[in-house]
């Protein structure tokens, strides 16, 4: 293991707003899309059954 | 060939017809230039560096001002229909209407330029090769300029959409364009821009018309 | 060999094998990433230049591969739909163009956030870093074209186009930067000229790589079982699906 702490470990060397700022917004990217694409999900779906309502009425 | 020249003359002649439209993106180009310096300062050694760059970019924004109308009115009207649907071969139809969109809208940039470099204070030799890069590369913004005109025949927010489109595609032409006057001023030489602009002119315009082409049929089917 | 492609071609059946993939895909994914993580984060040394800094380059160098990769894919994607007018490929090219869009930027973001330590300025511009700003630019006129069409297919079609004319332009759009970047010596130092790689560095940003990549294969199926019931939604074989039919899924 290459660090001796937790501090140690999120100062980075100094780096840490460079790398934890590179990191952070992928993650953050990354989970918002995943959001966004469960989103759009459900709201296909939701078309979807409405246009079954459409057909049966 | 007939045809071509029929299209070519055609355009023109619909071009003479609405010169307020073809008079619009020249004085834009004026504007634009005048500016800058307003913006940067007045100062003789600043504005020779920035001038090749300001003119290039005001020219390229000029003649993309004018792409929307490229097809547009044709087909408010019904007669791209007709082009689309008739026996000749519609890229040579399509690169009669891109010839005649440059000879209106590329072309007097091209003389106009010149004049705006003086303001630039721009030496003669850089003068004319201001204008020459402008001679090559204009043709080449309107064929790929063309192809975003197809392809956003009728859609909303257009002008705009074919700028986000085109000008990525637009950066090599912007690249060696401007690159020439400033590597002939810096005493460089210009030999190897102006073969690139030559390079990328004669592929712009043997792919653009069959891009443009399957363009339009998408749009009008 | 060319039948089985076809028979996946249909919306139906890619729907259905779609669904079984994504959640491996992404287990998958998850598992490359912790392993990337691990080796970037626990294994590697620092580097002797860049100290601890270089870290960067374990999203760095995978999103910038991705963001070309995926560009790449939505070019050949859409060759195939202009060819064979399936409208699948379509659709793999939208659900593509999002995910490479973001990848772009973060290309574009962690890039910055690397570039200010080292040489510092938060933007620099080298060749490569311009023609991921390009690369942007053409993700987002493809977004921005294929949102304003409002019919689909015609949509697609446009789309498709504008992606086959845009991957043409790469190599010239980077041969002109390069040529662009040299001739006004902008950045002597370029973001290409990585810290030497131990042997772990290069794993950490290899598994980072792969990961991003399974991902993105994860996240497209997904995308695309979206848009097949969007638009295949008046079909019998959709509204039989137990998601829309039956009880909430």
């Amino acid at each position: 293991m290459r660090w001796e702490s937790w501090s140690e470990f999120w100062f980075m060397g100094g780096y840490g707003l460079y790398v934890w700022g590179s990191m952070g917004m992928t993650a953050l990217l990354l989970l918002l899309e995943m959001v966004q694409a469960r989103l759009a999900h459900g709201r296909a779906l939701a078309l979807a059954r409405a246009e079954k309502a459409l057909e049966n009425s | 060939m007939n045809a071509f020249f029929a299209v070519v003359a055609r355009d023109l002649r619909l071009a003479f017809r609405r010169k307020a439209e073809v008079l619009s993106g020249l004085f834009f180009f004026v504007v634009v230039a005048a500016l800058f310096p307003l913006a940067i300062g007045p100062e003789a050694v600043t504005l020779r560096h920035i001038g090749p760059g300001v003119l290039w970019v005001g020219a390229l924004l000029a003649s993309m001002l004018t792409l929307p109308r490229l097809f547009e009115n044709d087909w408010r009207d019904g007669s791209l229909e007709h082009l689309v649907l008739s026996p000749h071969p519609l890229g040579l139809l399509v690169l009669g209407k891109i010839l005649a969109h440059w000879l209106v809208s590329g072309l007097p940039l091209v003389a106009l330029a010149p004049l705006l470099g003086l303001q630039f204070d721009l030496p003669s030799d850089a003068l004319g090769m201001l204008a020459l890069s402008l001679l090559l590369g204009t043709p080449v913004l309107s064929c790929i300029g063309a192809i975003g005109a197809a392809l956003t025949l009728g859609v909303r927010g257009g002008g705009v959409l074919i700028a986000l489109l085109v000008l990525p595609l637009f950066v090599p032409v912007l690249v060696f364009g401007a690159g020439a006057v400033e590597a002939l001023s810096s005493g460089l030489g210009a030999q190897a821009h102006v073969s690139i602009l030559l390079a990328m002119l004669l592929p712009a315009v043997f792919f653009s018309p069959w891009a443009c082409s399957a363009a339009l049929r998408i749009a009008l089917e | 060999m060319t039948m089985r492609w076809f028979y996946y071609a249909a919306p139906q059946t890619f729907y259905g094998l779609a669904g079984r993939l994504w959640p491996w895909l992404a287990a998958l994914a998850l598992a490359l990433t912790l392993a990337g993580l691990w080796v970037g984060f626990a294994l590697a040394p620092a580097d002797a230049q860049q100290g601890e800094g270089y870290r960067i380059i374990f999203v760095h160098v995978p999103v910038s591969w991705m963001s070309m990769v995926i560009y790449l894919a939505m070019a050949f994607w859409a060759v195939l739909g202009l060819t064979f007018n399936t409208r699948l490929s379509g659709m793999m090219t939208r659900a593509l163009a999002p995910t490479g869009a973001m990848f772009a930027f973060l290309s574009l973001w962690t890039g910055a956030l690397w570039g200010k330590p080292m040489w510092g300025t938060w933007w620099v511009w080298d060749a490569r870093l311009t023609s991921e700003l390009i690369l942007f630019f053409l993700y987002l006129g493809y977004i921005a074209l294929t949102s304003a069409i409002d019919d689909v297919r015609r949509a697609d079609r446009a789309g498709a186009l504008i992606a086959i004319v845009g991957a043409i332009n790469v190599p010239i759009i980077y041969f002109s930067v390069k040529w662009w970047n040299t001739l006004h010596q902008g950045a002597s130092v370029s973001l290409t000229r990585s810290p030497s790689m131990a042997q772990l560095m290069l794993w950490g940003m290899l598994l980072m790589a792969l990961a991003m990549w399974v991902y993105t294969l994860a996240i497209v199926c997904y995308r695309v079982r979206t848009l097949i019931i969007e638009r295949e939604r008046h079909t019998d074989w959709v509204q039989a699906l137990p998601e829309v039919a039956g009880a909430k899924a």
